[in-house]
């Protein structure tokens, strides 16, 4: 086996269970009172068991696919990753600081695109020079300035897929020694999505990690050589891509 | 797992020790204060941007713009002059009341601005958080420093009114300086404080106001606290005036207006009370903050 293969995430038997607040059945005034007066277990916070008992080992220059059907706990599993959930049972450990990458990442809606290129970079640690030089850049990449100059006009005008772009530009602009992406390549067009899977392509070969969480299995199969499939917190399969795909194509058609 | 196929290439290593030969982190471990100290420095560019952003993100809509940024504090003292000055009538012993009146209001506005602020700037950017690692505790500072840079508009409103209203410049007026260093990392603390609580006690965010308006009572802002106090015990009234807001709007009216009304501290005592809440708030509030680093956007 290549010793040279360096891991930059281990995953040691993960288990996650979340707390869901204002999950309360009543929500009515009476309701609070009730459940303050019967001091019983807060009844609007429910647990969720998203991710049982995962293990798995990533290493340098690898673009590992996450897939599975909706709520089987990808993103879940991709929030421990980053260090953003606790493990309630298990660890994980990664090299460096894990970027997610997520098509929800919260930008200012006021302000202009450019500003928002500025103050990502500098939410990701970018030195003030490197973000004066790559403004430009990101703002060329994301493609949002071919209809005219949108990176000065506020966010909120932005249709959701060019600020899908832009938030994928901003985050593919540092080198990350892990990179978390949550659904972002669905939203482009297909001009963008072959960009940013060179994007991601490139990221890899500077001894990244990259994980992709999709439903779009031909961007999968385009960016990844290792799948993991995961099915009700469990990984249900782990391999080379064309299998596990074969695998679950199978399964969902046959439900 | 028994499906599983296993590509794992160490199978004899544990992970715990494969991820400790290769140095590498558990997720979601929170760093040590001078470490986190010095990611927030490493951050600070950010802090100030973020601040920015918000400043002019708050008036992007408004006709007049970032005009509202002096109009604000303008009509504000409009407002408490016309109650507490012409029909309440509570400047009968005070001269200069409007000067008076204006320290009160913009010193006092500042802290309370960042303690609501404060309150939610864990809890509105929580999309951030979850998407973003940066240390935390940019959030709470860069809301202090939104409404920092709002003060000074206020302040050279002040200025303006103080002079107009006949009080000669002096040397003092430097003293404003000192003041709002220490005011500033007060309210800093502050703002720590309240973020992580109110990330924790959601409901914070209803009771603040308040609070806030408690506080804005017991300050002194409408009126002389010594005058007010003069019948209580002085035990009671002692512990009424180390209020942090009213040292530091007994401060900041001493630096502007040469009539101030005496108070029950002398001025050097002020000083000491200033600078001990500014001590003690900055660090319990970073102290605290830091306490809960990892716990911030999750569930």
């Amino acid at each position: 086996m290549a010793e040279t293969r360096i891991p930059t995430v281990v995953v040691d038997d993960v288990h996650i269970v979340y707390r869901v607040h204002g999950a309360a059945k009543d929500n009515s005034p009476l309701g609070a009172l009730r459940r303050i007066a019967s001091r019983g277990p807060s009844a609007t916070v429910r647990e969720v068991h998203a991710v049982k008992g995962v293990s798995f080992v990533a290493h340098e220059g690898e673009a590992v696919g996450l897939i599975g059907t909706n709520g089987s706990g990808k993103s879940t599993l991709l929030r421990a990753i980053a260090g953003l959930l606790p493990a309630t049972k298990g660890a994980v450990y990664t090299k460096g600081q894990p970027s997610l990458l997520g098509v929800n990442a919260a930008m200012m809606a006021d302000l202009s695109g450019e500003r928002n290129v500025v103050l990502g970079c500098l939410a990701m640690g970018m030195p003030k020079g490197e973000v004066r030089t790559k403004t430009q850049e990101i703002i060329d990449f994301s493609g949002i300035n071919e209809r005219g100059d949108f990176s000065s006009l506020p966010m909120r005008t932005y249709s959701s897929g060019m600020g899908a772009r832009l938030r994928f530009s901003i985050a593919a602009a540092k080198k990350h020694e892990v990179l978390l992406i949550d659904e972002a390549l669905a939203t482009g067009d297909a001009k963008f999505r072959k960009r940013s899977e060179d994007r991601v392509r490139e990221l890899r070969a500077g001894a990244g990690t990259v994980f992709l969480v999709s439903h779009s299995l031909s961007s999968v199969r385009d960016t990844c050589e290792r799948t993991i499939w995961l099915e009700s917190g469990v990984i249900r399969m782990d391999g080379p891509t064309d299998e596990v795909l074969a695998a679950y194509e199978e399964f969902s058609t046959a439900k | 797992m028994a499906e599983a196929v296993v590509t794992e290439p160490y199978p004899t290593v544990a992970p715990a020790q494969l991820a400790a030969r290769y140095g590498l982190r558990a997720a979601g471990e929170r760093p040590g204060i001078r470490e986190y100290i010095r990611s927030l420095w490493a951050y600070r560019h950010f802090i100030v941007a973020f601040a920015n952003a918000r400043n002019v993100a708050t008036l992007t809509t408004a006709r007049l713009g970032q005009l509202w940024h002096v109009l604000t504090p303008l009509t504000n003292a409009a407002v408490y002059y016309l109650i507490f000055g012409v029909i309440l009538g509570t400047s009968d012993r005070i001269e200069n009341f409007v000067a008076y009146l204006c320290c009160g209001i913009f010193i006092f506005g500042y802290t309370s601005a960042v303690a609501s602020a404060g309150t939610v700037s864990i809890t509105a950017n929580l999309n951030m958080i979850r998407a973003l690692q940066f240390p935390r505790a940019s959030l709470p500072l860069s809301v202090t420093i939104t409404q920092l840079q709002q003060l000074l508009a206020s302040m050279a409103v002040l200025i303006a009114i103080v002079l107009v209203t006949g009080e000669p410049p002096r040397l003092a007026w430097l003293t404003l300086i000192p003041l709002l260093l220490l005011q500033t990392v007060f309210s800093g603390g502050l703002a720590m404080l309240l973020g992580r609580l109110g990330s924790k006690i959601v409901d914070l965010k209803q009771i603040m106001p308040f609070v806030l308006r408690t506080w804005l009572y017991g300050s002194g802002v409408f009126y002389s606290l010594t005058t007010a106090t003069d019948n209580m015990p002085t035990w009671a009234s002692t512990l009424l005036h180390l209020n942090p807001m009213l040292v530091f709007i007994e401060l900041a009216r001493e630096a502007l207006i040469t009539t101030t009304p005496p108070s029950h501290f002398s001025v050097e005592s002020m000083w000491l009370v200033a600078l001990g809440w500014a001590i003690v708030m900055g660090a319990l509030g970073f102290f605290y903050f830091w306490r809960g680093e990892k716990e911030y956007g999750r569930g």
